[in-house]
Parts: C-alpha cells; structure tokens; sequence
C-alpha cells in the first residue's frame, strides 16, 4: 500500500529555490524505451527527429523548448530505461540528471497498453523525490483495445497528476503543458510508493538517520532513494559516499545486508503495489492471443523466419535500384545538360570549368543518388516502423551468439546501413565494455547510406541486370567481415563471453504514413544537406586539385590530384586501380559520398558533360567488372569517414582502439579488394 | 536437481527452469538464480516470484525463447532463461 513517511527537508528546500528564479523551467521526460517519448517530446517541442521502434534509439539527451502560459519550457529528452539502478550507462544518464541536476519537473511517460512493468520506474522514479507528472500514452490505443482505465483512482493511488495523451494523435498536449506549470508550482509533498516491510524499513530509516548526519550528502541527494539503492547493493551510489563523514558508518550498517535477497523481496514489493494499484484502477481486455501473435507464426516460423528475412533485404535492395532508376537517370540527364550549357555559355573558360566539371558534376553525381537513398531509408522506415525489426533480431540472434557478436549489437548494426554516427552512438545501451567496444569497431563494415551511391554507380556501369544482387552481396559481405571481425576480437583482444541478451519485442502495428515518410525524410535530407555543404566544398577541393597548375589538362596526370594519386598508385596497381582511383578514395575519407562525386568529376567531367557511367565503362577509365568489383568491396571496408572515426574515438575513449579501427579496416580493404580483383580475372570479368 | 524453494500452495508440482518450458506453456516464477545484472534485469521485468510467465514461441534456431512477463514480451537467451526457477500453473 502507499505510504508516507521520510523527511529529507534539505534536499526538498534546494528543489524550491531552483525554479524560483525566473519563469524558466527545466522539464526532463523519462520513461521506458518504446512508449512513445521521442514522439511526445517532438509533438511538445515541435522538433523533428527520428523516432524509432528501437530500444536504444534515444542516446543523446535532447533539448528542445515552448512557452507556456507565461513560462519558458525547456525539455530534455532522457534515454529509455526500465529501472534507475546502474546496469547501464542509459540507466545512468538518465538517474543523475533527476538526481543531480533536479529538473523542476518529471514527466513519465507511460506506454497505457502496458502499465504493469511501466509502473515499476514508476516506483523508482518516486523515491528520487522529483515532481512527476504522469503522460499515460497511447492511451487511444488502450481504449481502442477495450482496456479502461479508472484515471481517477490512479492519480488517487500515484498521488501525481496523470494526463491521458496521444503523442502520434498529438492529444492530450495542452493539458499536460498545464499540469506540468501547475506542478512546478505545487508545494512538494513526498510519496513513497511502496513500502517495504517493517524489517526492511527499520534499516531504511536508520540509515537516512546516518545519511542525513553529513550536510553534504543530503543536501545532495534525496535520502530515502540513496538508502534504498544502499540497500540493493548499488555500487555507484556507495562510491558518491567515499570520503564524507558518514562512509563509514554506512558500511558498518550495510555488512549484514545480503543485497541480493533485499534486491529481490523490493522488486517484489513494488510489484506487489502495482498489482493492487492496477487490480483497481484497470480493467483490461486481454486477449490471450494477439493479431500480433499470428503474425510472428510466419515471420519467425522455424523454417520460415530466416529465408523470410533474407528475401525481405533481397527484395528491399533489388526494389531500391529497380524502382530509382528512372528517376537517377532524369536527374543525370539534367545535370549533365546544365553542365553542358555552362560550358558554352560562360565566357571565363576557368569560370566556366570550375561550375561545370567542378561544381556541378561533383554536386550533381551526389544528387543522382537521392532516389535509390530515399526508396532504401523509407523501405527500412517502414520495417523498423512496423516492429519487423526485432523479429529481424529475434530470428537471427542465435547466429550472432555462436559468432561471439551480442544480440544487442544487432541494433546498431543495423542502424548502421543508415549512418554509423548515431548507430555508434547507440552502442550505449550495451551494458558491458567488451560488448560494446566489439560492437562499435565492427560497426563501420556495415555499409551506411553515403556508400550507397558508389555501389549503384559502379554496379549500374558494370553489372547491369544483376546489379541489385550486386549491391545486395556487397551489404553481406560487409555483414560477414563484421561478424568475422567480432569473433576475431572475442577471442584474441577482447576475450569473454557476452553479456545477457534480453529484448523487448514490441507489437507489430501498422506504419505511419506520415511518420515513415518523416524518418525518410529526415535521413534524406541529411544527406543532401551534406551534398550542400561537404560535397560542395569538397567538389570545389577536388576541381582545384584537378586544374592546378594552371594551363594543366584539367584532371590529368600533371595535376595536383594526380601527382598524388600518381605517387600513390603503385600502392593500388595490384588491385587494378589507377591514380584517379587513389584520389577518389582519399576524398572519401572526409565524407563516403565523396568517392562518387570524384569519380564524378575525374572519369565523367572535364569533356563537357559526358554521362559518368559512359566515361567509367570507356576502355580508358582502365576498370573492368573484376576492378570494379574490388572497388566496392574497398569503397565498403576501408577506413570510416572521418565523423565515423570521430565518434569511435568518443566513444571508446581509447586512441588506440581508434588507430586499431583505421588500420585494420584498411588493411582489409586492400586484402579483400585484391581478392575479389583476382577472383573476377579468374572469372573472366576482365 | 530439485532445489528446495519457498513453500506455496502448488508445492506437489515439480520445479523446472523456464529454458525448459515448452510454448504455450505458463508458468510461474518460484525464484531467481544468478547475480548482477541479468538478475537486476529480469526484477525490472517483472520476473519476480509469484509472476506468471506465458512461453510464446521459440526462434526459428531454438534460441532464444520469447517470453510473455506482465504483458509484455520478451526475447531471452536460452542459458539467461535458465536462471529463473518457475512451476507450472495448475490451469
């Protein structure tokens, strides 16, 4: 049963001078992952961002802000977590935000199809002594389903206010900007949630007697949340003891504690309250069998699920170049036409030149490639909207296991055919370093949207009606140089075994219209906003290099570009490539996209606009099938751009993981290219 | 192989490990073996004695196992399955 009790007076008194100072107010959201609490903290904010069926998705803490009846709202988006202990570095984050930066006000977020375990952060959240206002979420949906909710008796019980909302209806929004006002304003009062039993509590209590012997401590933290996380053995909330007065003591009053049992009989506790809670306040109408259930007798069938969810990835990236195709070509016919009118019609040859073979080729071979990103981004929106992804997971985790990769890793890996920054990113969520690190290092073999363009440009030159197999095999060859490199790691530099797996698998639901074609959007519009920006700039880079010294043939072996891809290519003369080649790689460490867009300008421009597929096919481009080939293999496994690597150094923390990741992956590069090279000679693609 | 556990009501009925449980089967937890944080993991679940946990369906590799906890479900691995003592439900 609910029950009161425990002054912390200090802690409280911090909590209400804070937002006394100005009409500011500081709104953190926390809640489990996949309830929803991106979409509400973007239907509040009004920010775009992706949003995802993912547990994970939510790495960063995002900050976004509204005004509100005369008070500046500031939101601060927290990662999905299921509890408040340290298991990891999410669960973290978000407890000493709440903690230690004491936002004016809590909203919790709340799936209302699935109060039972949603309750239970709940009764971490409480003891934290933060204010909580409840968003019960997709709350149409549960009504929808025949669930009721008794909304009175819940608040009666929880002693917070609990708004119904809808954040993908947007409903439900202006009330909950009114209780969280009204509640930053309200004087605190403390509820405890849960009790937890006479023994129990008698240890709680001497020890917020203890704790509360050093000013320090308790004007820091709230007391009863450290005792009781004391209590379950919490490491990192005894080390925020280490050198006060009262360390001491505390150890002395915790070396009888067998914090496993205690740990246990709480989480039975609390669990015990929430039953009654929602014995009263919920009827529901559970089906026993869910239409999701069906389903997944297919899709995860013992014979079915895998050869399903290779045909699904088979078909998405024969669909992604069959369907852009049309549109590619349009789009290069433009720009080739643009480029061509350029040249004969602006007077300065230099002028003209640089719009023309720099600018214009190098931007216009980015955005050929919108299309085929576009249907690929919106075909895995779609997979991911719908929940298919877990299954994905689900199905494929024994394989990743054996090969030493955790299944958690499946996630970011991914997210990684997106972009590896945030799929780095969201390497977080692994608890355990050795998991994580092996994660994030094999995480750049798996091929991101901006290598995309390469792959459709080469295979679409050379291998004609088969290129979507083409591209299709290079993404699982990036896959198998992935595993094999985790299991490389597991058993040399990273030795262990993997921590425990365990994945919510949401309920399939139909996509959103709007929210798919939102994601897509978004991932497209990054990447031409990079063909604005990064492209442009390194286009110009590259026209420059091409053209100096002035009076040089543009491109040619005597420019700066190809002196030093000229320098550089008895590197690369066993792989079959040229210096053009050469030059073409190293602009695509700044960015991947950059491959393209140079072999754009190098093989394509500087004759007036010819079409780029022509002048890569053309016997003086010096590639054939078996070249080409080698180059997408090298295009997907040398070394990440240059943000990728960024992010790895973040990450791991370490500069030699970081220097480990660009030298292996080179290496490897030029190991497989000269492979497949020799392979497609033996073949006869020569 | 039969750990003696908390007596209850059902006590006639043998315990098991919920990796031993077969789909369609529910069962409830008797008790959690293990430490850290998988142990920490399965509490937050809601994998606490008493709990009712429905098997729903095995991966199409026999690992791992999706598993129905207070409403939600679940994908866990086989040998992290293997740490909760459950009894079936008399149905």
């Amino acid at each position: 049963m609910p029950h009161k009790g425990g002054m912390h007076w200090h802690y409280r008194a911090r909590r209400r001078e804070r937002h006394h100072e100005e009409h500011r107010l500081r709104i953190a959201l926390a809640g489990n992952p996949n309830v929803g609490k991106t979409s509400l903290f973007n239907a509040l904010t009004g920010a775009r961002q992706h949003v995802g069926n993912w547990p994970g998705v939510t790495v960063d803490k995002k900050v976004g802000t509204r005004r509100h009846r005369g008070h500046l709202l500031e939101f601060i988006d927290l990662p999905g977590t299921y509890s408040l202990t340290a298991n990891s570095i999410d669960e973290i984050i978000t407890r000493d935000y709440i903690i230690e930066e004491a936002p004016d006000v809590v909203i919790h977020v709340v799936d209302a199809t699935n109060m039972g375990r949603n309750l239970y952060l709940t009764t971490q959240l409480m003891t934290t002594g933060a204010r909580l206002v409840m968003a019960l979420n997709m709350f149409d949906v549960s009504e929808a389903r025949g669930d009721c909710i008794d909304l009175e008796k819940l608040e009666e019980f929880l002693e917070i206010p609990v708004v119904p909302t809808s954040a993908s209806k947007r409903t439900g929004m202006d009330r909950l900007l009114d209780e969280i006002v009204e509640e930053a304003d309200r004087e605190y009062h403390h509820h405890h949630m849960v009790g937890y039993g006479d023994e129990l509590e008698r240890r709680i209590s001497v020890l917020v007697e203890t704790l509360d012997q050093d000013p320090g401590i308790s004007e820091k933290y709230p007391l009863r949340w450290m005792s009781v996380k004391l209590l379950e053995g919490d490491e990192n909330v005894l080390e925020r003891l280490s050198g006060s007065s009262v360390e001491e003591p505390v150890r002395a009053l915790l070396t009888d504690a067998d914090h496993e049992e205690i740990e246990v009989e709480m989480a039975e506790r609390r669990y015990e309250v929430i039953d009654t809670i929602l014995g009263q306040a919920l009827v529901r109408c559970q089906l026993r069998v869910t239409p999701s259930d069906y389903v997944d007798r297919v899709l995860t069938h013992k014979w079915l699920g895998i050869p399903i969810f290779l045909a699904m990835m088979w078909g998405a990236f024969t669909l992604t170049f069959t369907v852009s195709i049309p549109f590619s070509a349009m789009i290069d016919a433009a720009f080739a036409h643009l480029s061509g009118w350029i040249s004969e019609n602006v007077a300065s040859e230099w002028l003209g030149s640089l719009l023309a073979d720099g600018i214009i080729s190098g931007v216009g071979f980015v955005l050929i490639f919108v299309p085929p990103i576009f249907v690929l981004f919106l075909l895995l929106a779609i997979l991911e909207d719908t929940g298919y992804l877990a299954r994905a997971a689900f199905n494929m985790d024994r394989i990743m296991a054996n090969l030493g990769l955790h299944g958690k890793s499946f996630i970011p890996m991914l997210m990684g055919f997106g972009c590896n920054v945030p799929a780095i990113l969201s390497t977080r969520s692994i608890e355990d370093r050795k998991d994580r690190f092996i994660t994030i290092l094999v995480n750049p073999f798996m091929s991101c949207g901006a290598r995309l363009p390469v792959f459709v440009l080469l295979a679409g030159a050379f291998f004609g009606a088969a290129a979507g197999t083409a591209i299709f095999g290079i993404y699982i060859l990036g896959i198998l140089v992935a595993i094999l490199t985790a299991k490389l790691l597991r058993s040399t530099l990273l030795r262990g075994e993997p921590a425990p797996f365990i994945m919510e698998m949401p309920r399939y639901h139909l996509p959103s219209t709007k929210l798919v074609l939102s994601h897509t959007w978004e991932r497209t519009r990054m990447y031409m906003r990079k063909a604005g920006t990064v492209i442009l700039l390194g286009a110009i880079i590259v026209w420059f290099m091409a053209s100096l010294p002035w009076g040089v043939e543009y491109g040619s072996e005597d420019s700066v570009a190809g002196m030093i891809g000229k320098l550089l290519e008895p590197l690369v003369a066993p792989l079959g490539f040229d210096w053009r080649i050469v030059v073409a790689l190293l602009f695509g460490f700044i960015a991947k996209e950059l491959v393209a867009g140079t072999l754009g300008v190098l093989f394509g421009g500087g004759e007036g606009g010819g079409s780029l597929v022509k002048g890569l096919t053309d016997p003086s481009s010096g590639l054939n099938a078996a070249s080409a080939a080698g180059l997408m293999a090298f295009t997907l496994l040398y070394t990440p751009c240059l943000a990728t690597v960024g992010v790895i150094w973040k990450e791991t923390g370490s500069i030699r993981w970081t220097a480990f990741s660009v030298v292996y992956s080179l290496v490897l590069a030029w190991l497989v290219a000269f492979l497949f090279y020799r392979a497609g000679l033996a073949l006869g693609w020569g | 192989m039969v750990v003696m556990s908390v007596a209850s009501t059902d006590d006639e009925l043998p315990l098991l490990r919920l990796d031993e449980v077969q789909p369609g089967r529910r069962v409830k937890v008797v008790h959690l073996k293990g430490r850290g944080r998988l142990r920490r993991r399965l509490l937050a679940m809601g994998m606490v004695p008493g709990a009712i946990v429905e098997v729903l369906r095995k991966a199409p590799l026999d690992d791992p196992v999706e598993y129905r906890v207070k409403g939600t479900d679940y994908s866990i691995r086989r040998r992290d399955a293997h740490m909760v003592e459950v009894r079936f439900m008399e149905d």
